[in-house]
């Protein structure tokens, strides 16, 4: 594939996955264990949106086509979107959230550091704003999966419970593809054999301060970035286009 | 607007000031009238502080039960500039919510207290929020009517006179702007825009055109508690007053967006300057006040949940941070303290 | 039983450089890194503070206001400690 090819299907990937867990954090509100988590979670999927936002008017600009950050968003069907397993899976509990939003994170915020040393200019000045989102994200979700792994019985049950059953996504995020070698190639992009590394190593540690075990290698679950999603993305984006759907052609 | 069943507890209020001095009584009333700031600790009949934790704790929970009805049409939200402005709005309500329990602690009372009460159903909110999200143009209306009146009521609190409640106040107020203006926004756009987005904004301003209106209670001549509240400043304008002021600034707003207000009574009045309004059918704002409304039930029980749901969690941070003598991360907290000195 | 109500902290933000730390309110955590966290998410939405202190509200230590006589009206009648007191005669410069 050509570089700019390449470069408009790494942008819109990203702005997926910025999307749908946006979409994901916001269903959360009204729900926080408490009032002070409801704010943490509100500041999460603004960010999440934001970056959505800055990443879709990109690949429209690139696209050439007249697409706008909404049109990407709301008139997409589910097999055109490029986002990974992981951020589609609904939320379930707070364990359940913090160790999605932990697996991701890890990733996300080395995947963003590298970005900022990419040739694409307009991506690494859109790392650099996400990079300090992420890290203070990062810094928050670590912090609850330690408190929930080393609190009480009954949380740290729940939270291995939680890993157990989201490792099977892991493997997506360091699955490499074609644009991900045509943009390492064209663009300076990030080595996701090397995030691999990097991201390994953070688990070790975290994994461990929570007192955790880690998930055994097994087999990995994909398809997410060549639009074969799982079953609750169908739902997801029902419920978040429905009012474009029913009333095409309409200014909100 | 937060005083709804306060009337209840008027005759033990009574009680208690009997046993008050009433010098000290006349000394708290000399402060109050001479606009001094009432701060915690500071000597107060029982029946200030009792009326004042109750208000401002049913302020509290009207923003937090006021998250649901607005939060209903977060995942919907039609294009990702509204998903992120009605994010931002529900936030602050969230941060309001939690402005005012901090000030309602200052009286002697608990956030668990607080709590308890709401889930209870011993506490009350506000009414408005007993009533269903069924459009996005509702969240347009309620932006523009609940949040105006909302800030009408607000405006005046700022001056009241307990100092950690009117400076919450002053902190809400200017939050607060910015969410008339969007659900004014949300409901231009519909205005201007098709057929079906033209009659979706009517019938929202036809079902929560009359709940806005009631947001102000009774008039006063109903409520002997009223007057107390006037003269220790808590309450500064009545009802009435409030009621009639949001319906002079909203109608000719009706008018610009081209919507029709379901009162055929309404008629602007050139000799006092103010609209003519029609009836108020009280029983409905009463039904609702009981608990006989569409969402009573549902807002409590989603409250409950939540907080249900997240009993686990609030544990394992309690015997974590037990665990770690609160001193989780020591060298960062140093370091955070090192950064104020001086 | 544990109590696992999260304990009170009191807020103070330092708005911008060259101002001091200023009470703002209260949040609720259940450490002290928490409490942090909450204060910036609750009070700095729009930019208002360059630094926060939060304090478990248990231990700040206060004035009493019903003592308040005795503690602060001995400094109202030293009025010799305000440069106003003093009347410095026409001519005389830099005092």
């Amino acid at each position: 594939m050509d570089k700019d090819d390449a470069l408009f299907r790494y942008v819109l990937r990203l702005g997926d996955n910025a999307l749908v867990l946006g979409q994901r954090l916001s269903e959360l509100v009204t729900q926080a264990p408490e009032l002070e988590e409801e704010l943490a979670n509100a500041n999460f999927a603004l960010d999440y949106i934001g970056q959505a936002r800055l990443f879709y008017s990109y690949a429209g600009e690139l696209e050439g086509g007249g697409r706008s950050e909404d049109d990407f968003a709301f008139l997409r069907d589910g097999n055109k979107f490029r986002n990974l397993l992981l951020v589609e899976q609904p939320n379930g509990h707070f364990g359940d959230v913090t160790v999605r939003q932990f697996l991701f994170e890890s990733f996300y915020a080395l995947q963003l550091e590298a970005l900022t040393r990419c040739s694409a200019p307009r991506v690494a000045e859109i790392a650099v704003r996400a990079v300090k989102e992420i890290h203070y994200h990062l810094r928050h979700v670590s912090q609850w999966l330690v408190r929930l792994g080393d609190g009480t019985a009954e949380s740290h049950s729940r939270v291995q419970r939680s890993l157990d059953d989201q490792w099977r996504f892991t493997g997506e995020l360091f699955a490499v593809d074609e644009v991900d070698e045509a943009f390492e190639r064209e663009w300076n992009g990030p080595r996701l054999a090397e995030l691999e590394f990097r991201w390994n190593d953070k688990m070790d540690v975290a994994l461990q301060e929570a007192t955790l075990v880690r998930p055994a290698a097994q087999w990995m679950d994909g398809g997410g970035r060549r639009g074969r999603h799982t079953e609750h993305f169908g739902y997801l984006i029902a419920e978040m286009q429905f009012l474009q759907r029913a009333y095409p052609g309409a200014r909100w | 607007m937060y005083t709804q069943g306060l009337d209840q507890s008027g005759a033990k209020a009574e009680q208690a000031s009997a046993a008050e001095c009433s010098a000290d009584l006349a000394r708290f009333q000399s402060r109050v009238d001479a606009e001094e700031k009432i701060e915690p600790k500071d000597w107060m009949p029982e029946a200030y502080r009792k009326t004042l934790v109750r208000q401002i704790s049913q302020h509290a929970h009207s923003e937090i039960i006021g998250m649901q009805p607005e939060g209903n049409w977060l995942t919907r939200a039609p294009t990702l500039k509204r998903k992120a402005i009605l994010l931002a709005k529900v936030q602050d309500e969230a941060g309001h919510g939690l402005y005012l329990y901090s000030a309602g602690e200052t009286l002697g009372t608990s956030r668990e207290q607080m709590v308890d009460g709401l889930l209870s159903g011993k506490a009350k909110y506000s009414s408005i929020f007993n009533y269903p999200t069924l459009t996005w143009a509702d969240v347009g209306a309620i932006g523009w009517l609940v949040d105006g009146a909302a800030i009408m009521n607000q405006i005046p609190i700022c001056r009241c006179s307990y100092g950690p409640y009117a400076r919450a106040m002053v902190r809400i107020c200017k939050e607060e702007s910015f969410h008339q203006r969007q659900g004014f926004e949300i409901m231009l756009e519909l205005s201007r825009g098709t057929r079906e987005q033209k009659d979706m904004a009517q019938d929202a301003l036809d079902r929560w055109w009359w709940p806005s209106v009631m947001m102000f209670g009774p008039s006063d001549s109903e409520s002997k508690h009223s007057a107390q509240s006037m003269a220790w400043k808590i309450k500064r304008f009545s009802n009435d007053e409030l009621r009639q002021k949001f319906i002079d600034v909203t109608a000719p707003q009706a008018e610009y967006l081209g919507l029709r207000i379901p009162d055929d009574d309404l008629q602007y009045d050139a000799t006092s300057g103010h609209y003519r309004f029609g009836k108020i059918d009280w029983q409905e704002f009463y039904d609702v006040l009981a608990g006989n409304g569409p969402c009573n039930r549902q807002r409590l029980r989603h409250r409950q949940k939540a907080h249900d749901d997240g009993a686990w969690v609030r544990a394992a941070a309690r015997a974590y941070a037990e665990k770690h003598d609160r001193r989780s991360r020591p060298s960062q907290t140093r370091a955070a303290a090192g950064q104020g000195h001086g | 039983m544990a109590d696992d109500n999260w304990p009170l902290y009191e807020v103070f933000i330092r708005s911008r450089s060259g101002l001091s730390h200023r009470h703002a309110g209260s949040v609720h955590a259940a450490d002290d890194q928490m409490a942090l966290d909450h204060a910036r998410d609750v009070y700095t939405r729009r930019n208002e503070g360059v630094s926060i202190w939060v304090v478990r509200s248990s231990e700040i230590v206060a004035s009493d206001p019903a003592e308040s006589a005795a503690f602060f009206d001995p400094a109202d009648d030293k009025i010799y400690r305000h440069p106003t007191f003093y009347e410095i005669p026409d001519g005389v410069e830099n005092l």
